[in-house]
């Protein structure tokens, strides 16, 4: 178990407020002014250089969203935000054009992170490991900074871009796909993306093309007072395959910053999309105070028939967690999965689950989701099946299990269910458990130190869903366990 | 979690915690003789004054001595409730047990100020009565985790994965412990005979200075008894100090303790050879009444 010693010596090197990623990459950057309004919208449009289609797209979006109100039905709870306090577009001063121009703080910071950004050195560091390639679109605040192996990907006929750049270059893909998974009015922080989304990627698998590597995308929140609106899209044509994996980081600071994301995946006939994240966000410190509000709408669309998509989360960031990847089963025998991993400790708060929604015949979903409680925070899983009238045979496997740690927290699990047709067949098992203070004095009976015995015991607790993590990540992820469970027992 | 109760009260108890040495009845006219009093020579591994403790409100352990050399077996025995799990459980640190006077040390070094994972590092393993559950982690990453851990803590080297499969295939067999058995979550799933074979397997692993195995022999058939009994009669050592606590003689028939120890309300009231072993197994426990102790 090397991996959890590492985690052990990890902990042990961190500061009382734990979160490693919390430095600020000191940069100059360019901020459009803050606060929401036409002219926001407008200036982020024109940074981007987008054609006129775009700048209407996302102004119906703001005209639309003017006339909504914030969600309330989630179990968390934090003051009011005020969205004219927020900047919507920050960009490091000097764009780079190439990988060698990149602010060599920014390369540091992502050097920091684990993150290689240069090809030969991300070539370096797979000889190292023995892993498969992973190609990595950097995103910093607003824009996307540099992207990897995208000659490589191009010979097999892979488009993975930021999307800032797909509107330019592959207007036609986005048009057809863009908001085609998530409507432009689908949800409060939805819309509100869609008005102001800056960078985020874009892949497009060709018809019976086999990503031949890991795609990945890592995003870094630097600059203070600002939102992140990613936009991700990612579409599998027929026969394609692609695992995408995600991750998130940002500075440790005293106000809320904001994250809201759309993240739409399209699979066609036979396709498979694997979409992985290990989200991370500023957490907050130990009383509460600062951390990532993470208002995220993703969702997949089992477009064709015999198509996959793969939902597999590690969320152990943010101090509020307001997530729900989704699955719309449309093709006949489509499957969706959906595997979680929600840790909170402090005064986090999570309120995360997916949604399965079977229209097509002979459509099966499975939701393994384990939520971890310690601290103060308070753990939601939130989950719908449905099956349509027409959804003949639908099949739905759900279990979740909850871990609590001390008794200041909570885990809560809110599944709905509803079935039209007659055939669908639903399980649900969910279970909530506390780590005994007999299993930790079994482990240190036999030498293992506190955290180290916390972080065996909840490794062995979501093992089922760590599976589901590409190897590299699964590792990470393990790590983070241990990590954001620091301070959990004492 | 880590919590270090009594070590106050212990200090504060001080060295003047020997005004009971006294008072023992019958335990002090049987102690044997031989190795047990060379103490000038033998350094005692494990060496118990006047200890005290309690859970909550409730005295358990009421000015227990007990001195154990190097290389011996002894067997504690007594009714139910006379404290012989409770002295398992101070003695591997467990939360919840304050020891409000009295000392325990262990190879000359005061045991009860190390946090449990320092004794278990130190040589302290307890086999326990009710082996725990941990899903989803593999007897065998555990095994490994456990022993890295301790190794760590005593500046060694880390063992390797193929040197940690050659010891486990080493070992396991022995122990009736299966592939299967290694691959499953720890104690998941296992008969009662197989949990206390894996404790052995573990303790086999670890290599401890000082064995407590607790009531081992309940829940188990003879055969799997016998089989236990193997696992810990290969680890007698000359450097190893094994405490056997158990409820019944059957036991003692396989493991065959140097010296037995009869315990009642929180204290060792007599000591004796294996013989007192079998001398219990005739009378029973009736004759530590009210006034035994």
């Amino acid at each position: 178990m090397p991996a959890v010693q590492e985690t052990v010596e990890r902990v042990r090197a961190l500061d009382v407020d734990q979160y490693k990623y919390g430095f600020v990459t000191d940069i100059e950057s360019e901020k459009a002014p803050k606060g929401l309004s036409e002219d926001t919208i407008r200036y982020i449009s024109a940074k981007k250089n987008e054609p006129e289609w775009m700048l209407e797209w996302r102004l119906e979006a703001y005209r639309r969203w003017l006339t909504m109100v914030e969600p309330t039905w989630a179990r968390v709870s934090y003051p009011k935000i005020d969205f004219q306090d927020y900047y919507y577009y920050s960009q490091p001063k000097a764009a780079p054009k190439s990988i060698d121009e990149i602010d060599p703080e920014i390369l540091k910071t992502y050097e920091k992170l684990g993150i290689p950004l240069r090809e030969r050195d991300a070539l370096l560091g797979i000889e190292n490991s023995g892993g498969s390639k992973v190609a990595v679109d950097a995103v910093f605040d607003s824009v996307s900074v540099a992207t990897t192996f995208k000659a490589e990907l191009a010979s097999a006929g892979v488009i993975f871009m930021p999307i800032s750049e797909a509107i330019r270059e592959h207007p036609d893909l986005v048009k057809t796909y863009l908001g085609s998974v998530v409507p432009v009015s689908d949800n409060f922080y939805a819309t509100l993306n869609s008005a102001v989304f800056s960078d985020g990627s874009f892949v497009y698998i060709p018809k019976g093309v086999r990503c031949p590597m890991e795609l990945s995308t890592y995003f870094r929140i630097n600059e203070r007072n600002t939102g992140q609106f990613e936009r991700t899209l990612i579409i599998a044509d027929e026969g394609a395959y692609v695992s995408y994996l995600e991750g998130c980081t940002a500075p440790q600071r005293d106000e809320n910053q904001l994250h809201a994301a759309v993240v739409e995946l399209v699979a066609l006939k036979d396709a498979q999309i694997k979409y992985s994240t290990v989200q991370n966000w500023y957490p907050g410190d130990k009383d509460g105070k600062g951390g990532i509000y993470n208002f995220v709408t993703k969702r997949g669309d089992c477009r064709g028939d015999n198509s996959k998509i793969s939902w597999t989360q590690v969320e152990t960031g943010s101090a509020i967690t307001w997530k729900y990847p989704s699955c719309i089963l449309r093709g006949d025998n489509s499957q969706g999965e959906f595997y979680s991993i929600a840790i909170s400790n402090g005064y986090q708060q999570v309120d995360s689950g997916t949604k399965m929604i079977h229209l097509g015949k002979n459509t099966s979903s499975r939701i393994i989701s384990k939520g971890i409680a310690a601290g103060h925070s308070e753990n939601t899983y939130r989950g719908q099946v449905s099956a349509h009238r027409k959804a003949t045979g639908a099949r739905n496997f759900t279990n979740c299990d909850s871990l609590l740690i001390g008794d200041q927290c909570g885990a809560h699990t809110v599944p709905y269910m509803e079935a039209k047709n007659a055939s669908a067949q639903f399980e649900h098992e969910a279970t909530t458990s506390k780590i005994s203070e007999d299993q930790l004095f079994y482990c240190l009976q036999r030498g293992l130190g506190p955290e180290e015995a916390v972080a065996l015991i909840v490794n062995g607790f979501v093992r089922d869903v760590l599976q589901q993590l590409p190897m590299e990540f699964a590792v990470e992820a393990q790590k983070l366990i241990a990590v954001s469970l620091e301070g959990s027992v004492g | 979690m880590r919590q270090r109760h009594g070590v106050d009260a212990r200090h504060k108890a001080g060295h003047d915690g020997f005004q009971n040495d006294a008072g023992l009845g019958p335990a002090a006219l049987t102690f044997p003789p031989g190795p047990a009093v060379a103490h000038q020579r033998t350094p005692h591994m494990l060496e118990i004054k006047n200890l005290h403790a309690r859970i909550g409100d409730n005295e358990i352990l009421k000015g227990l001595d007990l001195t154990i050399p190097a290389g011996e077996v002894h067997a504690i025995m007594g009714p139910n409730g006379s404290g012989k799990s409770t002295l398992s459980y101070v003695l591997s640190g467990k939360p919840d047990y304050e020891v409000t006077e009295g000392t325990a040390t262990f190879n000359g070094q005061d045991i009860l100020a190390l946090a449990p994972e320092e004794r278990a590092a130190a040589g302290v393993f307890l086999a326990f009565q009710y082996p725990i559950e941990i899903p989803g982690v593999a007897n065998m990453q555990f095994l490994r985790a456990a022993m890295n851990a301790q190794k760590k803590a005593r500046g060694e080297e880390e063992i390797s994965t193929p040197d940690f499969l050659k010891l486990v295939r080493a070992k396991a067999p022995d122990l009736g412990i299966t592939q299967d058995m290694l691959r499953r979550g720890v104690n998941v799933g296992f008969s009662g005979g197989e949990k206390k074979r894996n404790e052995i397997l573990q303790m086999a692993l670890l290599e401890p200075k000082l064995c407590i195995l607790d009531e081992t022999d309940s829940g188990l058939d003879i055969d799997a008894l016998k089989v236990v009994a193997q696992g810990v009669n290969a680890l007698r050592a000359p450097d190893r100090a094994m405490l056997v606590i158990t409820h019944y003689q059957r036991l003692l028939d396989h493991i065959v303790p140097d010296v037995v120890h009869v315990m009642h309300k929180g204290r060792i009231v007599r000591s004796g050879g294996a013989e007192l072993a079998l001398e219990l197994e005739e009378s029973g426990y009736a004759a530590y009444g009210q006034d035994a102790a």
